[in-house]
């Protein structure tokens, strides 16, 4: 929170704010001392929060109009398209914003990933960030399910299947899971009841995420410590503001493309087929975005060990500030994990790309390779690399070689190498 | 402002990357390909080709296939065929319908209105499929949108029949398809020369025709892609204003500091 004290200048606010300090809050909000230095990169918090009260307005909507059943379903969201007053508009803005949160989600991150910002004392946000994370995926799964496609349809038999792999209760659990002996109309009504719920829960982890954020402060662009408010900071109103809007009308453009000019290129053609038991599609692919994990599940010959581990994938992102050894946050700093970060960005998209395709021949060959490497980033790499790599000098504050100028010539040097990186 | 550019290429690379992906994943026969009116920012249906492509549909297609989500006012819409609602009334009125109960709780026969869904050729799918040897005609409404390829793979389908190569046996009832899946069709190819006649004197070639029924087609699935073309090109226009104006504002804010931004 911020240091000085804050008392509303109306008797009203004062009256208010002394039962619920809603001003206090705003306040703080307002004044949040925020690095100056933040790049475009940092502006992803702001345009994931936009997408998720998209999503839920758009969601909130569609469900209106959108009828849970298994014979009505597909019908349903076809009125919706057809019929609706702009119901077209609505859901194309829902399903490409899905994937336009995925995308900023993903880059949000790989930032994260580049700057250290998931170290110390920054663990408990990235851990709430991760939760956020995993259950996006499962939200986002439930609502591919909902139009009751072909996709929908195999897509939930492959994903509700995998807790099959479980020893002992595996066919009782996915029994459970299905409310029957298949994928079938209870299925379909209890993942609208979650899908429908999930994002309330994401809002209040999304909460938590900004206010565990707000103890110690963003992170930065050179990942050191600085004092707060000072010379290095900036009030949050109006600096990232409108950093935050102009970062987000640039992102609203591109979503404004995919809706309005290829609506349906990011979906899967199969899923305008209405889900038949009796017929399986050709190759079952999931959406995008989950493509990295299928990639890994399919890559172990096991079914159980390849379930455990596409959840292992997601595991070791929850353990990772204990993994990263390195006492030192931004990469700017370290040259030898600058590289292994590149790596890892290649063999997510290698991992996202192989998961597209048919797992068999080179393609089989190259997710198992790039699983692997996946986890020996995490595993091997991240823990030895933090305690071997000497790494370039930090400078003392942000607006230190700018302002007063270092008599360190290595660390100006440096400072000005970062500068010209960003 | 380097920071921007840095941000959008990575954009481009990984939407690239999307998109030879889902184009990697599809087909594998070179489809064909037709410059249609209706692609493109601008792109808007040839009004004629609609109606002539539905008069392809209702006589040839509509024997088998169904197209149950439209019904009979979206033909008089604006942004399709556009018929005249007498145009529309006449086609609707041309079907039967089951309609009921009456007051004396019976069921009856009555010509369908505007607001009838299109009547489906069969009754339902098992009908449909023993009446076309053991395949099912997949109902049309969102046929373009349910095949990689879009307007172009139903085109080129239309466009592929041939004699199987050399050695390829084939059973009764299936046909060679170039660009079918797997090269085999149920379907006999549905288009001959002058197998319909236009009521606006061009001339019924296959080509022609194909083209026509595919336009159609693209509508049956995307009834309002025209409102979203026209709306999309004011709301990027509107977008790209709005961001040149705060680029400025928040470059004016952040001149009060040192800091570049």
């Amino acid at each position: 929170m911020s240091d000085h004290e804050y008392t509303p200048k109306s008797k009203v606010g004062k009256w208010f704010n002394d039962r619920l300090p809603l001003l206090t809050l705003a306040n703080h909000l307002t004044d949040y001392p925020t690095p100056k230095n933040l790049n475009y990169w940092w502006t992803f918090g702001g345009i994931l929060t936009f997408c998720l009260i998209t999503q839920i307005i758009t969601g909130i909507i569609l469900g209106m109009h959108y009828v849970a059943h298994a014979d009505l379903a597909f019908q349903s969201v076809e009125h919706i398209m057809r019929d609706v007053n702009y119901g077209w508009l609505i859901r194309y803005v829902h399903a490409n914003g899905a994937s336009m949160f995925f995308l900023a989600v993903y880059i949000h991150i790989f930032r994260s990933l580049y700057y250290g910002s998931y170290k110390s004392p920054r663990e408990v946000i990235w851990i709430i960030g991760m939760l956020i994370y995993f259950l996006m995926m499962a939200t986002a799964f439930m609502g591919y399910v909902l139009p009751w496609g072909q996709m929908s349809f195999w897509g939930a038999t492959v994903i509700t299947n995998l807790f099959s792999a479980i020893p002992l209760v595996g066919d009782s659990i996915t029994t459970w899971l299905w409310g029957g002996y298949s994928v079938d109309n209870p299925t379909l009504t209890r993942f609208f009841s979650l899908h429908y719920l999930f994002p309330f829960l994401i809002l209040g982890l999304v909460i938590l995420h900004i206010w565990a954020l707000h103890v110690p402060g963003n992170n930065n662009p050179i990942g050191i410590d600085i004092k707060k408010p000072s010379k290095d900071t900036v009030p949050f109103h109006p600096y990232i503001v409108i950093k935050d809007l102009f970062a987000l009308l640039i992102f609203l453009i591109i979503f404004a493309f995919f809706v309005f000019f290829s609506p349906n290129i990011l979906g899967h053609a199969d899923n305008y087929i209405e889900a038949n038991p009796l017929v399986t599609p050709a190759h079952i692919v999931p959406e995008w975005y989950l493509l990295p994990f299928y990639a890994i599940l399919r890559s172990v010959p096991d079914k159980l060990l390849g379930v455990i581990a596409m959840f292992a994938a997601i595991f070791v992102l929850v353990i990772l500030p204990w993994l990263d050894t390195s006492k030192v946050r931004s990469t700017v700093f370290r040259p030898i994990y600058k590289q292994f970060y590149w790596f890892l960005v290649a063999d997510v998209l290698i991992l996202g790309y192989v998961g597209a395709m048919p797992a068999e021949g080179l393609y089989l060959l190259i997710a198992r390779v790039a699983t692997a490497y996946y986890f020996a980033h995490f595993l091997i790499i991240l823990p030895f690399l933090g305690m071997k790599e000497k790494t370039t000098p930090l400078p003392l504050s942000i607006t230190e070689p700018v302002l007063g100028g270092s008599a360190d010539m290595a660390m100006a040097k440096n400072n000005s190498d970062y500068k010209e990186k960003l | 402002m380097k920071n921007i550019f840095k941000l959008i290429t990575f954009f481009t690379l990984i939407l690239s990357l999307i998109f030879s992906n889902v184009n990697a994943a599809g087909e594998k026969q070179e489809l064909l390909k037709v410059d249609w009116s209706f692609k493109s920012f601008f792109g808007k249906f040839d009004r004629a080709s609609l109606q002539r492509g539905y008069q392809v549909y209702s006589e040839v297609c509509a024997s088998c296939h169904s197209l149950k989500h439209l019904s009979y006012r979206n033909l008089a819409e604006k942004g399709g065929p556009e018929f005249t609602e007498l145009e529309a009334k006449a086609i609707a009125s041309n079907f039967e319908v089951t309609d009921g109960p009456n007051s004396d709780g019976e069921m009856f026969e009555r010509p369908a209105k505007l607001s009838d869904k299109f009547v489906m050729p069969y009754a339902n799918v098992q009908e449909a499929i023993a009446a076309n040897g053991g395949a099912y005609p997949p109902d049309m409404s969102v046929l373009v949108k349910a095949r990689g390829g879009g307007a172009n793979y139903i085109y080129s389908v239309l466009m592929g029949y041939e004699d199987p190569p050399a050695g390829m046996e084939l059973d009764d009832g299936v046909y060679y398809n170039k660009y079918m899946y797997g090269n085999k069709i149920k379907m006999a190819s549905p288009l001959d020369d002058d197998i319909v006649e236009y009521a606006d004197g061009t001339k019924a070639t296959v080509d022609q025709m194909a083209k026509d029924v595919t336009t159609f087609l693209q509508w049956t699935a995307e009834p309002h892609l025209e409102t979203r073309h026209k709306m999309g090109f004011r709301v990027i226009i509107y977008l790209t204003v709005l961001t040149i104006l705060v680029y400025f504002s928040m470059k004016k804010i952040w001149s009060r500091i040192e800091t570049k931004v």
